[in-house]
């Protein structure tokens, strides 16, 4: 376990039960996912019970128990993007990287995943890659984008 | 601060006694009360499966749900968290309500079909079959959480909670392991409406979430009494030397 | 930036700072809001730097990278000021022609300006397009004028004059009084009177009270929240302020999902900057009023827009909701009292009360007060956000400011309300767009989300995208909505894969009824209407899936058929890269043949193909 990152992200924080989720966001950007172990010492310090921890981290869908590859492909399934064929994105994605929707690639490169909207309808259909947006991203335009982070 | 709704009191703190109708029939009852309570305590039937007196009430179920107010502008309702106010119209078996109770047990029997108290209360209400669609057919766990808020709120210590949302929501304990929180206690088993809970008791062990406990023998007539991690819980609780709690309730 | 010490330093402030300004400025202002972001906006913003640089005008031009400019179809937009020239579509390589025509010469560049589709007139300032003149926007007004990082651009365009007047002139009841009058409702969906919401909790004798910002745009489809967060923030944290005056909160929170990174950071300077002035903290503006914002991250999860649900997750629980009574106003955050509006609705506070109840309650309908942006997205021609009064017809904001339907299809229908809306029909077209009106047709304002579907949309599709929707984002609390769901979806399935009968559609009928009223929160009460309303109003499609097996949409793939007509295959073997399931075979630069037994019906290759050579039927 690496307790000084933790104690990092720990210290932003007053200590209060109803730090638990920011303090797990912090964890979740800074690990790429929830380690076990982190948790347990963060049940500890905010006084909340594992099991609260356990449950919030697997309701929302930002967390993750398992580790994630270094670069976090979102498609939008809004309903502009569905319209627009995003479905067909994923599809795309899934069978080039080769990893189902919510799984990351064996090398740890990247992980796909949908989200319901992103916000950018008028440019459906719209992906991003990390913190960056890009639209009308239709099936033909998807290995281009690749390429850009391999 | 969690809102927190248990037998006694809707509110924070019951009010002056008001009137209200149920069914057309004027009732007293304190402010702020539940509707479920004050219809029960008037004799009238409402059926419930997420609820308990002594645990807050969450409304899961949707079993307990009456009709308020009066035509054309009445409300479907839980009673269960809904508070008592004055000149409040109550139906608790109006043709709205019925429905509703019908299409949840139905939805009920779809997902639990094996289970005997899904399958008496669908029939007291009519529903003998459904058309709904069953995935599993030998699930019995119907999320009503009382386990869960049992662990929590009664026994203290929260070795449970629900994983997931909708499509894989469970009673599940932290990363599908061993609870390191839980007693063996029992009393989520003991609680469930439905005994889905599996719960083991052989050679002096209890087996309950995957893990053993070993269980006291009471000192004086040899009978087993509890996990010894209950007994220290509550010996933790009382301030009590845990020795107080080795002699079983019969030798006392 | 000095720290205000009083409402008159900051007035001398502005006075000074409008003074300094010279209306003359020559100014080159980038979209950078949710449209144009996506499509470059940052690498046209480079490109003007760099040729500013190499043309010595990096003192003269001043460059903004500001929030939506509106008409997201013509991504990436610049506004040229004072002109008021608008150009479209700018790539980085237009951008030395711009430099050098339009900010050296004057003149306009003929090929980058707006083109009315039919007419083929051209229009190159802001004021002579119809998408703009047709809209009286309160809420966008800053949003292509302001560098959304500077608190000073707030100021010149007359920020906090709200705040001033409301702390100089007036006391907290009559704030309220006045949004009261104003006619003001809350903008996030439920349309509840933002004034009678703010009297409940002033109300309520406990301390401390919170107010709420709720930036959880979760609609699909929606994305006005979004701009204003990043293009204006400012105007929400006023709002805010103002609102902590009259009911007496302490303590303020914006719930930001966390897939909007860019309103997060927008927000968060925009607090620091605030606090720097004097506008947040203690004794705001000498007047002995103590308040701060703080930002909460969502962390993904729809459901959290109920406003119970956004509560629990922010006292570090899980997002299901909880049964009303009691309602936040009066037991929110903590158990203390608590008013939660979303972004739309706090950006129109201080509006209101610089310039007055009467103003703005003369805008709109009879119940429906001031203005609405909606996100006009889809089939439409020129989509993007648009704030026009209540009352506007779904025809004028359609076909006037939309500009009508790509390719000239025909109009199907109208989405409005994210996945707790319904679909509008052709036939009320001319429905005066209110919270009332959009309700009586089986339909809710929500959010504000217009997505226009045509002829190539199938409305059992679109209720099964809702559904699926809804089904992965409900929290699975209460029965009707957790089994509900579930059954609407494997029913839905079965009319998709030709396998329904018009017994399902009976039991979907019956089903809906139910968890319309016994659903907890407001998830599951409204996810019928998608159902609902495409049942209602094109019960033909869903009888051609279930007696004839048709999509007349071609959209739901298992009734759909693939082939490559071999006159027009040019073996160039696009597809056959693009398919998951090896079916298409062939020689290269020979045409190729698609084996029913093994094709998926994904579409991939439908798609790839450059020279349509592969069909559906």
């Amino acid at each position: 376990m690496d307790l000084p990152r933790l104690e990092t992200i720990l210290s932003r924080y007053e200590g209060e039960s109803w730090d638990l989720i920011p303090v797990l966001q912090d964890i979740q950007d800074s690990y790429s996912y929830l380690p076990k172990d982190e948790l347990q010492v963060v049940s500890e310090r905010l006084n909340v019970p594992l099991t609260q921890i356990y449950s919030v981290a697997t309701f929302f869908k930002m967390f993750s128990l398992i580790p994630k590859g270094k670069h976090q492909i979102k498609v939008c399934l809004g309903t502009t993007c569905h319209l627009k064929g995003g479905g067909r994105v994923v599809e795309s994605l899934s069978h080039r990287l080769g990893v189902e929707v919510g799984y990351t690639t064996k090398d740890m490169q990247f992980t796909l995943e949908t989200v319901g909207c992103l916000g950018s309808c008028a440019q459906a259909p719209v992906m991003m890659v990390d913190d960056k947006y890009y639209g009308r991203s239709t099936v033909d335009k998807v290995p281009k984008i690749l390429k850009l982070y391999k | 601060m969690v809102w927190k709704i248990s037998d006694e009191t809707a509110f924070d703190t019951l009010g002056e006694e008001v009137r209200l109708t149920i069914n057309g029939i004027p009732i007293r009852a304190p402010q702020n009360q539940s509707l479920l309570v004050t219809a029960r305590a008037n004799g009238f039937e409402i059926p419930t499966l997420c609820y308990h007196r002594d645990l807050p009430s969450e409304g899961q179920c949707r079993l307990c749900v009456v009709e308020i107010g009066e035509h054309p502008h009445t409300q479907i309702v839980n009673s269960c968290t809904y508070p008592t106010s004055p000149g409040l119209v109550v139906q608790t078996h109006s043709e709205k309500v019925m429905q509703a109770r019908r299409i949840v047990l139905e939805l009920l029997l779809a997902r639990t079909p094996k289970a005997k108290l899904i399958q008496e209360l669908a029939a007291a209400h009519g529903v003998y079959e459904s058309r709904f669609k069953t995935d599993d057919p030998e699930e019995l766990c119907i999320l009503c959480g009382l386990c869960v808020r049992t662990c929590r709120e009664v026994v203290g210590v929260s070795a449970i909670s629900m994983k997931g949302r909708t499509p894989d929501k469970q009673v599940a304990t932290p990363f599908l392991e061993k609870s390191p929180a839980c007693i063996g206690c029992g009393s989520c088993a003991f609680i469930c409406p439905t005994n889905v809970i599996p719960y083991t008791e052989k050679n002096g062990v209890r087996t309950i979430w995957g893990r053993d406990f070993e269980l006291q023998a009471c000192t004086v007539c040899g009978n087993y009494i509890e996990p010894k991690y209950q007994l220290e819980h509550w010996a933790k609780i009382t301030g009590d030397p845990v020795e107080t709690f080795f002699v079983c309730k019969d030798c006392r | 930036m000095p720290k205000f010490e009083s409402i008159d330093h900051l007035r001398e402030y502005r006075r000074q700072l409008i003074a300094k300004r010279d209306p003359n400025q020559s100014q080159v202002l980038v979209c950078a809001g949710p449209g144009c972001l996506p499509m470059g906006s940052e690498e046209v913003a480079a490109a003007f730097r760099e040729e500013f640089e190499k043309n010595g005008l990096g003192a003269k031009v001043l460059l903004k990278e500001c929030g939506c400019h509106g008409l997201c179809a013509g991504a990436v937009r610049v506004l040229i000021r004072p002109q008021e020239i608008t150009y479209q579509q700018v790539t980085p390589g237009d951008v030395p022609e711009i430099v050098e025509k339009t900010l050296k010469e004057g003149q306009v560049v003929e090929r980058l300006v707006y083109e009315d589709l039919h007419t083929h007139e051209k229009a190159a300032y802001k004021g002579e397009i119809p998408f703009f003149k047709g809209q009286m926007p309160i809420v966008l007004r800053k949003l292509d004028v302001i560098d959304p990082t500077s608190l000073d651009d707030y100021l010149a365009m007359g920020g906090y004059r709200g705040l001033r007047k409301a702390l100089l002139e007036m006391k907290p009841d009559d704030i309220i009084d006045a949004i009261d009058k104003s006619g003001l409702r809350g903008r996030g969906g439920g349309g509840f009177p933002t004034g009678r919401k703010w009297r409940i909790c002033q109300d309520v004798e406990d301390e401390p009270k919170f107010i709420i910002c709720n930036g959880d745009e979760g609609d699909p489809g929606a994305f006005m929240d979004r701009a204003v967060m990043e293009g204006d923030p400012h105007a929400v944290l006023e709002g805010m302020i103002i609102g902590a005056y009259a009911i007496g909160a302490s303590k303020g929170y914006i719930y930001v999902r966390h897939e909007y990174p860019l309103a997060v950071s927008r927000l968060q300077l925009a607090i620091e900057q605030a606090r720097e002035s004097g506008f947040l903290g203690k004794n705001i503006l000498r007047s002995g009023f103590d308040f701060d914002i703080k930002i909460s991250r969502g962390a993904g999860a729809f459901v959290c827009g109920e406003e119970t649900a956004l509560i629990h997750s922010m006292e570090g629980n899980i997002g299901e909701p909880s049964p009303r009574p009691p309602y936040p106003a009066q037991s929110g955050l903590f158990g203390k009292p608590t008013v939660i509006n979303n972004v739309e609705t706090w950006a129109n506070v201080p509006e209101i009360i610089n310039l007055g109840a009467d103003w703005y309650a003369a805008i709109g309908t009879e119940k429906s007060k001031g203005t609405k942006v909606f996100s006009l997205v889809g089939a439409v021609n020129q989509t993007g956000l648009v704030e026009v009064p209540m009352g506007t017809t779904l025809r004028q904001i359609v076909y006037d400011l939309g500009g009508g339907i790509k390719g000239d299809r025909d109009f199907k229908a109208v989405q409005t309300g994210g996945p707790s809306g319904g679909c509008i029909p052709a036939q009320f077209l001319d429905l005066p767009v209110d919270y009332d009106s959009l309700q009586s047709v089986g339909s809710i304002m929500g959010s504000g989300g217009m997505i226009v579907m045509d002829t190539t949309s199938c409305m059992v599709d679109v209720a099964r995208y809702f559904i699926n929707f809804l089904y992965e984002e409900s929290c699975g609390k209460c029965t009707p909505c957790r089994e509900g769901l579930k059954n609407l979806l494997f029913i839905l399935d079965e009319i998709i894969h030709g396998r329904g009968s018009e017994e399902h559609l009976a039991l979907m009928e019956e089903l809906c009824g139910t968890m319309a009223t016994a659903s907890i929160c407001g998830l599951g009460k409204s996810a019928v209407n998608p159902i609902r309303s495409t049942m209602k109003y094109f019960k033909d499609e869903y009888l051609a899936h279930i007696r004839d097996k048709k999509c007349h949409a071609l959209v739901c793939r298992p009734l759909l058929k693939y082939t490559i007509d071999p006159e027009t295959c040019t073996g160039c073997l696009a597809c056959v890269r693009e398919c998951p399931v090896g079916a298409i075979s062939g020689k290269k630069k020979m045409a190729q043949e698609l084996d029913q037994e093994l094709c998926v019906k994904c579409g991939l290759c439908y798609e790839a193909c450059q020279f349509e050579a592969v069909k559906v039927e």
